[in-house]
């Protein structure tokens, strides 16, 4: 996949002399003694970053860290002092404003915090202002507009004033408003912000659900943590304009790049962050005819397992532990004893993208999960120990790290 | 001693050799032309409003009144204007009225620009507001004499003078009303890809039109206080009959003037004050509020009604 936005040393210093202010930085002053010496403050600090296309790319930070002003220079409502943004190719950073208006028009749109719909227009128009600023005929242009309503499931509320909204959907008119004009970029600044929890959910799910079919490009700000590990395909930690680590929300909560993100993921709920895939390592597996109980415990105790799977074919017959293995092996004495005789066909079973906290009762039986794929093959077991180990916060597998299932390219380096 | 002792400046001789000596002879023809338009729009209302006759025009106010204000106020400009026509002031009165409305027309076409260019521009605001300031703080008489040097006397000085005193709050308040929309809502029309243009006619103006509204009432209860004076200079109309009424003591004329002009303020000013109600941002309708009134449980509409935050 393409990098879609490639950001490269992308700065902003707010203030009198940001050329002043940019040298002292590039000296790597702190933002708060340069802020005292010159009275620049330091918006953002040579972030660099790409966005793959079709990825949720979540931006979190605390108030002050940066995290509008870097959005609002993607395009182009704050201009960069320092740095480039390419978007296609085209550099956002170094364009006229007649580009800068084509692009705003034609390829990123743009979802705001308090919304900023405009009170005089009703739903309809304000979902169809972008297609309006576009030239757009009037005909096309409400047809296009009820589409995106219908879209975010508003199509009933078409005449009505924004002001007669509640927040949630309120949001969701400026969600319409943003994929009217069928964007490849939605820059989307804290949307969820201004909501209630519960409301909030509600609206992450939905976004979650849009995007699997619509597919866009999407920056998406938050200061919630939990919405940025539930949103974010890749996610960056902003502090003080700089950002600190880039990585997906395991990455992120497995290996801190610093102190900071460390206290911030801290108290996260690692069952909602880790999925079965996180945790599984290689099986160790046995077929069906043909193999001893003998095998399996020769088996285990070579892979040093508590318990092995068997497979019929391609299939999952079910489970043997270590016990029940050497106990029938030890009394048959000398003779082989089928593997289907000690083996638990009841065995528990879950998908790689299950989250840790659906795990819980699985292995609390003790026996390894089994990971399986759609064709309900098995691609990896969860050790009971392993999921209790991720969910405490400390994989102690350091010796012997779990091979993890996801391929390498799924799982970048974290820090830069 | 005093510094007068040392250096006297002659400043009235200054302005007097700039105005004479170089405004008048080099410019005559720009301040003949500049009278043009205005005397124009002048006839030209003058002669609809003494075509159409009385009742009709009465008619016609009271209905806008009706319509922007309320029962009450359309009774009143009944009443009022019937009252004028009885004391024998009506074709005074019509004067007065196309007067007014040219000198105001004239304040919308030069001060709602101005007050755009304004509000775009802080530089252009340094420069307007202590014009704007000066404007209106200078006593109207202090340029009645350069104006009738320049322009000559008669009712279109008197429509020019009345333009300059009645100018600033339009402009002010164009400016105002556009500066004051929220810049959340601008910078989201900036970030669709608006031009300055769209941005203007979209968004700033339609929101903006409260606002203008209030200046467009100031400007006309300006023009309305300049009739008298203007009337020095050459203007007719209610204005000529109260200076007329003054000159020769008659407090009988100068009264029925004067109650002319009270009467034509007070509907202008509520049916002008009723355009600026309608033209707000509707943030209820009538509907819901019927609907609040009917169902104890439902929201007030102030609450329901307020713009997110
Ligand atoms: N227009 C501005 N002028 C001066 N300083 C600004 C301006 N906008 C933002 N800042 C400063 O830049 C920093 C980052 O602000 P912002 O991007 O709004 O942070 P966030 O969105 O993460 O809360 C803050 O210190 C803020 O005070
Ligand atoms: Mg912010």
């Amino acid at each position: 996949m393409a990098a879609k936005l490639k950001i490269k040393n992308l700065t902003k210093i707010f203030g009198p002399s940001p050329a002043e202010a940019l040298k002292r930085l590039r000296a790597g002053e702190s933002k708060a003694t340069i802020f005292e010496a010159t009275g620049n403050t330091v918006g953002v600090n040579s972030a660099s970053f790409d966005v793959e296309q079709g990825q949720i790319f979540v931006v979190m930070g605390l108030s002050g860290s940066g995290k509008s002003t870097l959005v609002r220079m993607l395009n182009g409502l704050i201009k960069p002092t320092g740095g480039s943004i390419h978007i296609d190719g085209e550099d956002i950073a170094a364009c006229s404003p007649a580009t800068l208006r084509r692009v705003r028009r034609e390829k990123v749109a743009m979802v705001f915090q308090h919304f900023a719909l405009f009170p005089h227009m009703s739903v309809i128009d304000n979902a169809a202002y972008g297609l309006k600023i576009k030239g757009v005929a009037p005909d096309e242009r409400r047809e296009r507009a009820q589409a995106a309503l219908d879209q975010v499931g508003l199509s009933a509320h078409a005449e009505s004033k924004p002001s007669d909204l509640s927040g949630g959907m309120q949001q969701r008119v400026g969600l319409a408003r943003g994929l009217a004009t069928d964007p490849e970029v939605l820059l989307m600044d804290e949307p969820f912000g201004a909501l209630d929890p519960l409301i909030r959910r509600d609206v992450q799910d939905e976004l979650l659900r849009l995007q699997k079919t619509l597919k866009k490009t999407i920056i998406f700000i938050t200061h919630d943590l939990n919405e940025a590990l539930l949103l974010g395909d890749r996610i960056a930690i902003m502090k003080d304009g700089e950002v600190v680590q880039i990585g997906t929300a395991q990455d992120i909560v497995s290996q801190p790049a610093n102190d900071y993100v460390a206290a911030f993921v801290a108290d996260i709920d690692r069952g909602r962050v880790f999925t079965a895939e996180t945790v599984a390592v290689e099986p160790a597996v046995l077929q069906l005819d043909g193999d001893t109980a003998g095998d399996a415990v020769r088996t285990m105790e070579e892979q040093n397992r508590g318990a092995v799977y068997v497979l019929d074919g391609e299939q999952i017959a079910g489970v043997v532990t270590y016990q029940q293995a050497a106990a029938a092996d030890r009394e048959s004495g000398t003779s082989d004893v089928p593997i289907a005789e000690v083996m638990i066909t009841d065995y528990p079973s879950a998908d790689p993208g299950t989250q840790l906290v659906d795990l819980y009762g699985h292995a609390s039986t003790g026996l390894p999960i089994a990971v399986t794929d759609a064709d309900n093959k098995l691609v990896g077991v969860v050790e009971p120990e392993a999921v209790f180990a991720q969910l405490s916060g400390d994989p102690a597998q350091d010796e012997a790290p779990p091979a993890p299932l996801a391929d390498d390219a799924a799982q970048p380096a974290a820090a830069r | 001693m005093r510094p007068s002792d040392f250096l006297v400046i002659p400043f009235d001789e200054w302005i007097n050799i700039f105005v004479r000596g170089w405004l008048v002879p080099n410019f005559r023809p720009f301040f003949r032309a500049v009278q043009v338009p205005i005397t124009q729009v002048l006839n030209g209302l003058d002669a609809v409003l003494a075509f159409v006759p009385m009742l009709a025009i009465t008619a016609i106010f009271a209905a806008l009144a009706f319509k922007y204000v309320g029962r009450g106020m359309a009774i009143f400009t009944i009443v009022g204007f019937f009252f004028i026509d009885m004391i024998g002031l009506w074709p005074e009165t019509m004067t007065t009225l196309s007067m007014i409305i040219t000198a105001v027309l004239f304040c919308c076409v030069i001060g709602i620009p101005l007050g755009i260019v304004a509000a775009r521009s802080d530089l252009v605001w340094k420069f307007a507001r202590p014009m704007l300031d000066v404007m209106q703080t200078i006593p109207s008489f202090v340029y009645l004499v350069p104006i009738v040097m320049l322009f000559g006397v008669g009712m279109a000085p008197g429509i020019i003078a009345t333009i300059i005193f009645a100018l600033p709050p339009i402009v002010r308040l164009t400016n105002l009303g556009i500066r004051n929309v929220r810049a959340d809502l601008v910078e989201a029309a900036e970030a669709f890809g608006s031009t300055p243009l769209q941005m203007l006619f979209d968004l700033q103006l339609p929101l903006a039109m409260r606002t203008i509204m209030a200046g467009l009432n100031q400007t006309l209860m300006l023009a309305l206080s300049m009739v008298v004076i203007a009337a020095l200079i050459g203007g007719g109309g209610l204005g000529l009959v109260v200076n007329t009424g003054l000159g020769r003591l008659d407090v009988g004329g100068a009264t029925a003037g004067g109650v002319g002009i009270v009467i034509l303020a007070i509907v202008l000013d509520r049916i002008t004050q009723g355009l600026g109600e309608q033209s707000k941002v509707k943030t209820v309708s009538l509907r819901q509020t019927l609907i609040s009134m009917f169902r104890p449980g439902a929201n007030a509409p102030a609450e329901t009604g307020k713009v997110a935050p």
